[in-house]
């Protein structure tokens, strides 16, 4: 008999950030919907995000932050998985990211981002209808 | 009296429900503390004033630490402030003082909080987004440039650093020439609420608490008007916890640093008094208030009858207060000046000694001048115009604030209990016990939030569809590149091998068990960075990576 | 190219990506499986349970860093429960393997248990060999010890480790479980905290009065995990227990025994699903009824679908 396909999510803080209270409360939100998720824990650099989501084999990456180093973490990012081809990820983000910024947000490969006051209802359902489809 | 109510709610009251109901089956508080419709005095019967409230500036100090509060002397406004290169924060520190805040309140940047140079690795693009970058005493001399540091009290958010940073303080003082027994101000130095909330933490739980009592015994025998740490409920709070939450985890984090500090064999009457603390002041003003009010009571109490300290300057909590940040919405900013106005009353009301307000792009970026200066007037406000100053303790006596002060403290006693049970406060920290109540609070409040039960208006109500335009804080571009290079020079000019030295001196402290605090103090005046002088305690020391609760 | 092929490769997505379509039961999964049969049973397979917060994602993260010292790839595969309401999980022991997450000798895998313990261990063991083909010399598959799951996990490793905590009450925590049996190697884990040496005695104890003589002796370690102490002892202990596995013969009596026990599984799963294929719905709800009405038992329903699909009904 066959399982339903899960979602798998990695939720990371990219990044010397610990403000960590929008995460948990995202990835809660996440596993409460019946994904897999999996957190990075704090203080990670774009290297170890990107191969967490290689082994985990993940559909989706997660940013949380709020510490305003989101551009050059990110654009390092968007490098990371255009190298290692993870192109059908699908790559969001969270937190504290000025809108003058978003251009150059989705420029690095970042398909959404959901700033403070985003309801969680809203995030659980873009993950739902954006997720890739292609396996299993 | 009860017979009276009861002919009340069986007549008059009654008629009025079976014509309109109420608007909601039960009423709570922000943190979910059920609140009566009535309360009367029936509720306080039996509370004895001299126990239980006393007068100002006694024990228990409910009712206030001060015998004549804020008709002798208003509370500190000090507003938390930071950015960019040391440069443009004291700039900032200059406007404030000029526009009347009366304690200065320094906001690092994430490399400096973590102990890095803004050269090293970590600190990629990091440098100054969200306070200012401090890698040498050069930087701190810079700082304080042209500010009287031996008139005006200094608050510092440091905490695995905070030593050094301490040190670069006084050092830059003393080269001045104002000598480091007339500085006065706090660091803040609470490792525990670190592992707990803020996630600061560098070292694992036993040198982290090492360090903090060399700097408490260091204090106590050379810095009298330095508070040595600020025991901090703010970051609790602000990581989802409820009131009484906020209230428990840090009064149970004090008891562990006087323990602490008994433990090293210091007299608690000789550090006590220089223990200071920080809450947060949330949106319920009247939980908020019952909270400040507990909080006093409840510290008394424990000074006086678990540590047996003798002198009342040890029994008496001092606090600052900071409004809640994440009260405060991206959506409809200007509305966050009305809530921290709310808030900072709340604080006031409550008997907070120091005071920093949100601005009001607080949910956006770091505060603009504009902004600042909106946050510093209200409490000028407050303090000029309200009248709310001119009485001591004005909530007093009424029977909905004092029964919930009661309910508030028995609450966090029941916690303490808890917590007790687990070992104390790193064990608990350890087991992430506190790390679990506040996840689940912080679950709990956005799933009200999320599903309605809970209203923020502009957010999940009284929204509008108007971009919001206000304006944002400019930092210098080139500030980065500046403070590089200052800190280039710094590593150039200085006497390398010295450094060195004093390196290897505060490396053989830190392996044995002598107080470091002098030997950081050399390491400091040597322009050794902070970088280079964390890099000896994480060798010795190791890092702490967390189990995180989610 | 196919994923299999990419894995023995060396390509680590297609290794991720295989173990994603086992735990997703996928179409075509058998035939990589098939595949990278012939390049599995290189690798020592070590379980480790152990109740929970007894420290075994820090022993992990820590003997791999042994591991790897020692000259050998590592592979990881920790599981954690899926919430039975929700259907989702929150995947936590890897964080504490973060400083191993850019070795490009060390591969971690988090699995969520999603219901099924039967089928979680097979998918397990799908996943092992996913990583032993793979090439890791060494696969620590971390599962917190509460039943049957992990006593099934435990018999398809060649070495267990059970990991145990002092002062956790008086009684250790292995008995309550159930899984004193399944362990070769002790781990006393947070030996940094009182009554650590306790623990040891107790255990010692108890395995002198449920030993086999001539069986394997587990050893018992002390280890702080935290602070990497008995670690380098830890892995002289693994390495000690695969000695004796080997020269015993019994590693090879193990094999045999786990062989045919996967023969078996895997034949009960080939022949449920033929019959699902076969079965008519109409004798299945006749069945079904007669069950209800209490005419037949299911021993005897059993007896006569099985009867039915040899006639080819
Ligand atoms: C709470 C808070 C704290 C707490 C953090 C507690 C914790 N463990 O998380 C404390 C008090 C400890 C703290 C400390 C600091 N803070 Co602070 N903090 C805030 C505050 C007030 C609220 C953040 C919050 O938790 N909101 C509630 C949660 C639920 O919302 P959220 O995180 O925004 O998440 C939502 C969305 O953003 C989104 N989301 C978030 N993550 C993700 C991820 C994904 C994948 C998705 C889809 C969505 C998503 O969904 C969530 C639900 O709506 C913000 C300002 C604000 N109002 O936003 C400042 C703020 C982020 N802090 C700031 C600063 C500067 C600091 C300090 C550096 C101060 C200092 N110099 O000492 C320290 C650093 C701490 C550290 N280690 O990093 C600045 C950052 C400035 C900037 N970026 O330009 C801010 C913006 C305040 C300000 N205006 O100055 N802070
Ligand atoms: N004092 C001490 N603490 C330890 C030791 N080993 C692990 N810990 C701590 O114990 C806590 C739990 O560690 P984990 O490795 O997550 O434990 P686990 O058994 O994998 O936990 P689960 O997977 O949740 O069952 C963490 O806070 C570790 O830092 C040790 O040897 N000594
Ligand atoms: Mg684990």
């Amino acid at each position: 008999m066959k399982e339903r396909r899960k979602i798998r999510v990695l939720i990371a803080k990219p990044g010397l950030d610990g403000h960590d209270r929008g995460a948990k409360v995202v990835a809660r939100a996440l596993r409460d919907a019946g994904m897999e998720v999996i957190y990075s824990g704090l203080r990670q650099t774009p290297e170890m995000i990107v191969e967490t989501a290689i082994q985990e084999d993940v559909d989706v990456i997660g940013l949380s932050i709020l510490s305003g180093a989101h551009l050059p973490l990110f654009s390092r990012l968007g490098e990371l998985t255009r190298e290692q081809g993870l192109d059908r990820v699908l790559i969001v983000a969270g937190g504290i990211i000025p809108d003058e910024d978003m251009p150059a947000v989705r420029e690095m490969g970042i398909r959404a981002v959901f700033g403070p006051g985003s309801s969680t209802t809203d995030i659980v359902d873009f993950v739902l209808s954006n997720a890739p489809q292609d396996k299993g | 009296m009860a017979s009276k109510q009861k002919e009340w709610e069986e007549g008059l009251l009654c008629k009025s429900l079976q014509r309109a109901p109420e608007r909601r089956e039960q009423f709570v508080t922000t943190s979910g503390v059920p609140v009566e419709r009535l309360y009367t005095p029936v509720d306080i019967a039996g509370k004895d004033y001299a126990t239980e409230l006393g007068f100002p500036g006694e024990y228990p100090f409910t009712r206030g630490v001060h015998p004549t509060m804020y008709r002798g002397k208003l509370w500190t406004m000090r507003m938390f402030a930071g950015y960019g290169t040391a440069e443009e924060t004291n700039a900032r520190f200059k406007y404030l003082l000029e526009h009347g805040e009366t304690g200065l309140s320094v906001a690092f940047d994430m490399p400096t909080l973590y102990g890095y140079d803004a050269d090293q690795p970590m600190a990629c693009g990091e440098f100054g987004k969200c306070g200012v970058a401090i890698s040498s005493l050069a930087d701190m001399e810079v700082l304080f440039a042209g500010i009287p540091v031996d008139e005006i009290t200094t608050s510092m958010t440091i905490n695995s650093p905070a030593a050094i940073i301490w040190a670069m303080y006084v050092v830059a003082a003393e080269k001045r020439g104002i000598p480091r027994q007339r500085l006065g101000g706090t660091i803040q130095n609470d490792i525990l609420k670190e592992f707990i909330a803020q996630k600061e933490y560098i070292f694992p739980p036993g040198p982290s608490m090492r360090l903090i009592v060399d700097t408490i015994e260091f204090g106590a025998r050379e810095m009298p008007l330095w508070n040595t740490i600020s025991i901090s409920g703010y970051h609790i709070r602000e990581a989802g916890a409820t009131a009484v939450q906020e209230l428990a985890f840090t009064l149970y984090d004090g008891l562990a640093y006087v323990q602490a500090a008994i433990d090293r064999g210091l007299n608690v009457d000789d550090f006590a008094p220089r223990l200071s603390f920080f809450f947060n002041s949330h949106n319920d003003f009247f939980e908020e208030i019952a909270k400040f009010r507990a909080a006093r009571r409840i510290w008394a109490k424990e000074m006086r009858d678990r540590f047996d300290a003798k002198e009342p300057r040890s029994w008496l909590m001092r606090f600052h207060t900071q409004t809640a940040g994440c009260s405060l919405t991206a959506q409809q900013p200007e509305n966050n000046v009305v809530r921290t106005a709310l808030q900072a009353l709340a604080a006031v009301m409550g008997g907070t000694q120091s005071l920093h307000t949100n601005s009001m792009d607080e949910a956006l970026a770091l505060p603009s001048e504009k902004a600042a200066r909106v946050a510093l007037r209200t409490q000028q406000i407050i303090a000029h115009e309200s009248g709310v100053t001119n009485t001591i303790d004005p909530l007093a006596g009424s029977y909905f604030v004092e029964a919930l002060t009661d309910r508030t403290e028995r609450a966090a006693r029941d916690y303490f209990q808890k917590i007790d049970a687990l070992g104390g406060a790193i064990p608990a920290i350890e087991a992430g016990f506190f790390q679990r109540e506040i996840a689940d609070s912080a679950h709990r409040y956005q799933k009200e939030i999320d599903e309605g039960k809970r209203t923020i208006v502009g957010v999940n109500d009284y929204q509008t569809q108007e971009p919001t335009s206000i304006p944002l804080l400019k930092m210098d571009p080139e500030g980065e590149r500046k403070h590089l290079a200052r800190l280039n020079r710094v590593r150039q000019e200085r006497d390398n091998d010295e450094v060195r030295r004093r390196l290897q001196g505060l490396r053989q402290a830190a392996m044995g068990d002598a107080n470091t605090m002098p030997y950081i103090i050399d390491a400091v005046r040597a322009y050794a960075t902070l970088g280079e002088i964390m890099q000896v305690f994480r060798d010795v020391f190791g890092e702490y990576v967390e189990t995180p609760v989610l | 190219m196919d994923l299999a092929q990419r894995l023995l490769d060396g390509d680590r997505r297609a290794a991720a990506r295989l173990i994603t379509l086992i735990e997703n039961g996928a179409d075509g999964v058998e035939l990589e499986l098939k595949q990278i049969y012939p390049h599995t049973g290189q690798a020592h397979i070590v379980g480790i349970t152990g109740p929970p917060g007894a420290g075994k994602s820090t022993l992990v993260s820590a003997l791999a860093r042994e591991l790897r010292g020692r000259g050998k790839t590592v592979g990881i595969i920790a599981v954690d429960p899926t919430s039975p309401f929700t259907g989702g999980a929150l995947l936590g022991d890897r964080i504490r393997m973060q400083e191993l997450s850019t070795d490009s000798g060390v591969f971690i895998r988090s699995m969520a248990s999603r219901g099924a313990l039967g089928g979680l261990s097979r998918a397990t063991a799908d996943a092992v060999k996913v990583l032993d083909a793979f090439g890791c010399n060494v696969i620590l598959v971390e599962t917190v010890g509460a039943g049957q799951g992990e006593v099934d996990i435990a018999r398809a490793a060649h070495s267990t480790i059970v990991v145990e905590v002092p002062g956790m009450g008086d009684e250790i925590q292995a008995i309550k479980a159930g899984i004193l049996e399944i362990a070769d190697v002790f781990a006393v884990n947070k030996a940094d905290k009182a009554g650590a040496e306790r623990t040891v005695m107790e255990l010692e104890m108890m395995l002198q009065m449920n030993t086999r003589p001539g069986a394997w002796f587990p050893l018992i370690v002390k280890t702080v995990a935290t602070s990497n102490k008995g670690i380098a002892e830890l892995a002289d202990a693994l390495e000690k227990h695969l000695r004796y596995l080997r020269d015993s013969g019994e590693l090879e009596q193990r094999l045999r025994a786990n062989t045919l026990r996967e023969l078996v599984d895997a034949a009960k799963e080939e022949f449920i699903g033929e019959l699902w294929a076969e079965l008519s719905q109409r004798d299945l709800a006749t069945l079904t009824q007669s069950m209800l009405d209490h005419h037949l038992d299911p021993r005897s329903a059993a007896k006569e679908l099985v009867r039915k699909f040899r006639n080819g009904s």
